[in-house]
């Protein structure tokens, strides 16, 4: 039997839930016997080359390559699976959300105070920003969410598993609190 | 200027015997000396008694009547709830605005008009409506608006102007409340009797609390009596914020002697001194009146010491004026408001009858429950259960409002069915009728062969009547808002599952959204109803759940086919971007 293929991807965040996801620690040689890894950043695979079992996010949607590549993922992955507060909500990033983006931009690149001659990045390779930080869910169908910031190492490779195995997720409650 | 400011906020500390309980009244008081509260104020009133400026400033920020910025000499409030927004108040608003020459939530520039919206008023039956510096004006019109305008420009007495005019509307009195009552009658039955026996008399007649929540009245009382104690309270819960309820207007305008009665039996019944009627800041022109009416009963003896000369037996009632938040209708929030503080709901356990107002054994009783009291001191128990329906006796009274011809307040016995309202009210044709206020539930013509009582549709009075011609999901969009616009914040389901619940009905009116979008409806409706920890979260849901329940079709015929929609317009979303680094979707080649 063919292993589950397995891809992760990165947003707007922190990449905190990667590093949650090597967290696991010795663990991960498990899953690799479980699972095969297909685009993910930890083996640098880029781009979708087939139908994918499971499709691992985090970040929330901030920019035009985020909207790109999130509905890519969406139409490789089989069930996708968004973790951690960014994915989920906007998080972090989505704090600049209380501020109109022309006034942010304005602050960042014109009128900050140690500014000369400044200009809003226009290069035709940046993505274009979006109004608003958006949580995936509001771009693209999300089938399972994993809260946390990041959710640890042990939260992600029992859901994991679960979700290999078919099973029904059970966390201890030292898992799912998050203060 | 600042020396006289500073002076003032002292000598209103001192008058309130600088009491950190009194801040509501203080704050009140140099509100309307001030026209808004500075920081500098909220300062020195810190100072001057002895708290954390942040105490003060956590209090002045909740209430929407509470001004930080300055206003101008003139306030207008005009109410833009649903009912009223039936009845062309969002034209009167234009009105406003273009006879000003300012938006809502500006002043003019030579700083004598300030507009705002506010929540319902308690003129449902009377809308459109405003209050002008308190004053209540009704049945608006746009052509109203340049005579109105004129009149505070030219200084006039307000109170002069013909649309400055409240009409108490009691279109069906009944027995228990609008029928007459000598002053004192009930207060001399209760003294000749044990405090046990008067709630037994109430036990009796089977009373429950008519805010909404139906708890028996008799069994508030015998708890908040054998609650241990310094002292114990009464408050009369004069707040009646839902929109569409207004019969507590009509029972302050129309017997204030008997709710005033009934709250002195009820203090003689747990054993108070004190008694608090807690009375909405929008309902502030009725003080005067209610004023001379606890006057004229001290003259009388029927309050102060020894009352109708029942040795021992004192009682006294303060009112206790609020300042514009809806949550303050919930009991805690009421008692926290009440000691000077921020509106947000205690947790329970310990209910009020145990640690209620300043910690101490508390009973909170609605305006209507108050007056069910006397009336059953008087009539007795037995003539009081003979009325209503099998769990719920006595008589109701309605606030009905919105698409009907005869809008106002009824008195009729519990356990009414919606249909025969309708009819007498004259909507015999509604689409549906929205019973309990927002937090009520959308009752569709399937179910008006259901009765009015705690048994079945249970309802602290608001009956709004939605015609035929309607778009009932846009009221359902109102009423959401309204509990977005009034929520404290406290929790997160609350807080921002009401927002969202908005968002997404937003998205399905809007035709944008799917059928995952009304699943998410009802299972984010059921977390924030679930979830919340006061009744503001607990029944936030209520419009957009029980109309899915009741109209389906309506929501059916606007979503898509899809199985799910994205939230938002992505090129719309990229403009912003787009404009500001001068760069070109299309030129790029770039799809979304």
């Amino acid at each position: 039997m063919t292993k589950p293929l397995v891809a992760t991807g990165h947003f707007t965040g922190c990449f905190g839930c990667h590093m949650s996801l090597l967290d696991i620690d010795e663990r991960i040689l498990d899953l690799v016997q479980l699972v095969e890894f297909d685009k993910s950043p930890i083996n640098d695979i880029k781009t979708f080359n087939r139908p994918v079992d499971i499709g691992i996010i985090e970040g929330g949607v901030s920019n035009s390559e985020n909207v790109e590549f999130l509905r890519e993922f969406r139409k490789y992955c089989k069930i996708l699976v968004a973790i951690g507060s960014c994915a989920l909500t906007g998080g972090v990033p989505a704090m600049r959300n209380t501020v109109p983006l022309k006034e942010c931009l304005q602050e960042a690149y014109l009128d900050g105070p140690t500014i000369v001659n400044g200009v809003i990045p226009n290069d035709p390779e940046l993505p274009i920003l979006l109004d608003r930080v958006y949580p995936c869910h509001e771009v693209v169908k999300i089938d399972y969410f994993l809260p946390g910031c990041p959710p640890s190492g042990d939260t992600l490779f029992n859901a994991i598993v679960a979700l290999l195995k078919g099973d029904a997720l059970a966390l201890p409650y030292e898992l799912v609190k998050y203060d | 200027m600042a020396e006289d400011m500073r002076s003032l906020v002292n000598q209103t500390v001192e008058r309130f015997g600088k009491d950190r309980h009194r801040l509501m009244d203080i704050a009140r008081a140099l509100h309307a000396r001030l026209g808004y509260l500075s920081e500098e104020t909220i300062g020195h009133t810190a100072q001057a008694l002895g708290i954390h400026r942040v105490e003060v400033r956590d209090m002045v920020s909740f209430y929407s009547f509470f001004s930080r910025k300055k206003q101008g000499k003139t306030v207008i409030h005009l109410c833009n709830a649903v009912v009223e927004r039936m009845k062309g108040a969002d034209a009167v608003g234009r009105a406003f605005e273009r006879e000003l020459g300012i938006h809502f939530g500006e002043t003019t520039p030579d700083d004598a008009i300030t507009l705002h919206h506010t929540a319902c008023i308690g003129l449902s039956d009377q809308a459109p409506s405003a209050l002008i510096n308190g004053i209540p004006f009704t049945n608006l019109k746009p052509e109203d608006v340049p005579g109105i305008v004129k009149a505070i420009r030219e200084g006039e007495d307000m109170l002069n102007m013909p649309q400055a005019e409240v009409d108490s509307n009691v279109r069906r009195p009944g027995e228990v409340i609008f029928a007459p009552m000598e002053r004192g009658a009930a207060i001399r039955k209760a003294i000749n009797m044990t405090p046990e026996s008067v709630i037994n008399e109430i036990n009796k007649g089977r009373l429950r609390g008519r805010g909404g929540a139906g708890f028996p009245t008799a069994m508030k009382w015998d708890f908040c009596r054998k609650a241990k104690g310094n002292a114990h309270y009464l408050v009369c819960n004069a707040d009646e914020g839902e929109p569409g309820t207004f019969k507590d207007r009509a029972i302050l305008q129309e017997c204030p002697d008997l709710v005033f009665e009934g709250m002195t039996v009820a203090g003689y019944a747990i054993g108070a001194r004190e008694g608090i009627m807690y009375l909405r800041g929008e309902y502030e022109y009725l003080l005067p009146s209610l004023e001379r009416v606890l006057a004229k009963r001290r003259h009388l003896g029927l309050l102060g010491e020894n009352i109708c000369g029942c040795e021992g037996f004192s009682f006294n009632i303060r009112i206790q004026m609020g300042a514009g938040a809806y949550v303050c209708g919930e009991e805690s929030a009421l008692l926290e408001s009440a000691e000077g503080k921020r509106g947000a709901p205690r947790d329970r356990p310990p209910f009020p009858v145990q640690k209620g107002y300043k910690g101490e054994p508390t009973s909170v009783n609605n305006v209507e429950t108050l007056c069910c009291a006397a009336r059953i001191l008087d009539r007795g128990g037995e003539w009081f259960a003979s009325m209503g329906s099998r769990d719920s006796t006595g008589t109701k009274l309605l606030s009905v409002s919105g698409d009907c011809e005869h809008p106002g307040v009824y008195e009729l016995p519990y356990g009414i069915t919606v249909k025969k309202l309708i009819d007498m009210v004259g909507a015999s044709d509604a689409q549906a009728v929205q019973v309990g206020g927002p937090s009520g539930r959308c009752l569709a013509p399937k179910d008006f062969g259901r009765s009015i009582s705690f048994e079945d549709v249970p309802t602290g009075g608001s009956v709004i009547i939605i015609g035929p011609e309607r778009d009932l999901l846009e009221c359902v969009r109102q009423f959401t808002e309204f509990f977005v616009e009034e929520s404290c914040g406290w929790c997160v389901p609350c807080r921002s599952g009401t927002t969202i619940l908005l968002k997404t009905l937003e998205k399905v009116m809007e035709g944008r959204g799917s059928r995952s979008d009304l699943a998410n409806l009802e299972k984010l409706g059921k977390t924030v109803k679930t979830m919340s920890r006061c009744g503001l979260g607990q029944t936030a849901a209520n419009p957009i759940l029980t109309t899915i329940n009741g109209f389906p079709d309506l929501y059916e015929a606007r979503i898509k086919h899809e199985e799910y929609t994205p939230a938002f317009d992505f090129k719309k979303a990229l403009e912003v971007g787009c404009e500001a680094a001068g760069r070109n979707l299309e030129l790029e080649g770039i799809h979304v």
